[in-house]
């Protein structure tokens, strides 16, 4: 009797490092291409037509990068704790692969959001920095990120660092509703979310259009981003097996 | 446009240095997270063709 399969086909695709590398190489060009159209239209619209903030005036046009790298400093966390999650249970390598590619990744995202929103907090707070829970939130998880890089670089093993890196990025998502809730539950100098789910945003259509085709935007450039290095990283685990020589022979 | 001339863009209002210095920082990460994977490419690839070459060399 076949072993019952409890998941979709494409889940156990996905733990063939070679179909990944088939396929992230089929997607990468269109990604690129939305991610480079978003992103210049994006900013284009942001910094030129977007109107005016009537009582932040033009230093509101931060918003269109801090808001697009909080939420995927965040996002790219719940990507890598996933990941770090399907890695420590079905022994998949290729999660590992995306845990540990994702890292770098999320945490240049949350040092531009902690930087821009600094820079921000300048002109509107008068202070770059204020221990406030949602910044000391979004620091702990620029030290999380972090972390997980320092435990992938120090334990030679790769097996090990994998576990010892996804068992620190589970541990690390309470840390995610703390950033999202820090808003409400604290006394906070942090305006209150810009996009919910539920509700429509507090701004005119003419302000936030272009912040969802940034955010939209950063999403397609972490895409690409996150394949590039996956693609790399599968060359370097799999260089002993027969497709990757083939591949080495061709080009 | 929101903007009257070119010198108002880059004034914002006053708070140019701010918003150019967040966009100038931004731009510099997102190119990071494109070159940085990019040359590791480079060079994993030159790394691991020599290798396979001097496999063969030793058969």
């Amino acid at each position: 009797m076949a072993e019952k399969k409890w998941m979709p086909r494409w889940f156990y695709q996905l733990a063939s490092p070679r179909w990944c590398y088939q396929i992230t190489g089929r997607l990468l060009p269109w990604f690129s291409v939305a991610a480079l159209l978003l992103l210049i239209g994006g900013t284009v619209w942001a910094l030129a037509f977007a109107p005016a903030d009537y009582q932040q005036g033009n230093s509101f046009r931060i918003i269109y990068l801090h808001v697009p790298s909080a939420i995927l400093a965040q996002s790219a966390y719940m990507l890598m704790a996933v990941a770090g999650a399907i890695g420590l249970i079905w022994k998949m390598k290729v999660a590992d692969m995306v845990l540990k590619s994702a890292a770098p990744i999320g945490a240049s995202m949350a040092v531009l959001a902690l930087a821009t929103g600094a820079i921000w907090g300048k002109p509107t707070w008068g202070s770059w920095w204020v221990w406030d829970a949602r910044l000391t939130s979004m620091l702990i998880l620029l030290f999380l990120y972090l972390g997980v890089m320092a435990l992938n670089s120090a334990i030679e093993n790769e097996s090990t660092a994998a576990q010892a890196s996804a068992v620190l990025a589970l541990v690390g998502v309470v840390n995610i509703p703390i950033i999202k809730y820090s808003v409400e539950w604290w006394n906070t100098l942090h305006q209150p979310a810009t996009f919910k789910l539920t509700e429509k945003p507090a701004m005119p259509v003419e302000m936030w259009l272009p912040l969802l085709v940034m955010v939209i935007g950063f999403y397609c450039f972490f895409a690409v981003s996150l394949m590039q290095r996956l693609r790399n990283e599968i060359i370097w685990r799999e260089r002993r097996a027969g497709w990757v020589r083939e591949l080495l022979n061709k080009q | 446009m929101s903007f009257n001339s070119f010198s108002e863009f880059l004034s914002m209002g006053g708070h140019g240095l701010y918003v150019w210095l967040s966009y100038g920082l931004g731009a510099a990460i997102l190119v990071a997270n494109l070159v940085l994977p990019k040359l590791a490419c480079n060079r994993l690839w030159i790394e691991q063709k020599r290798r396979l070459r001097r496999e063969e060399e030793v058969r």
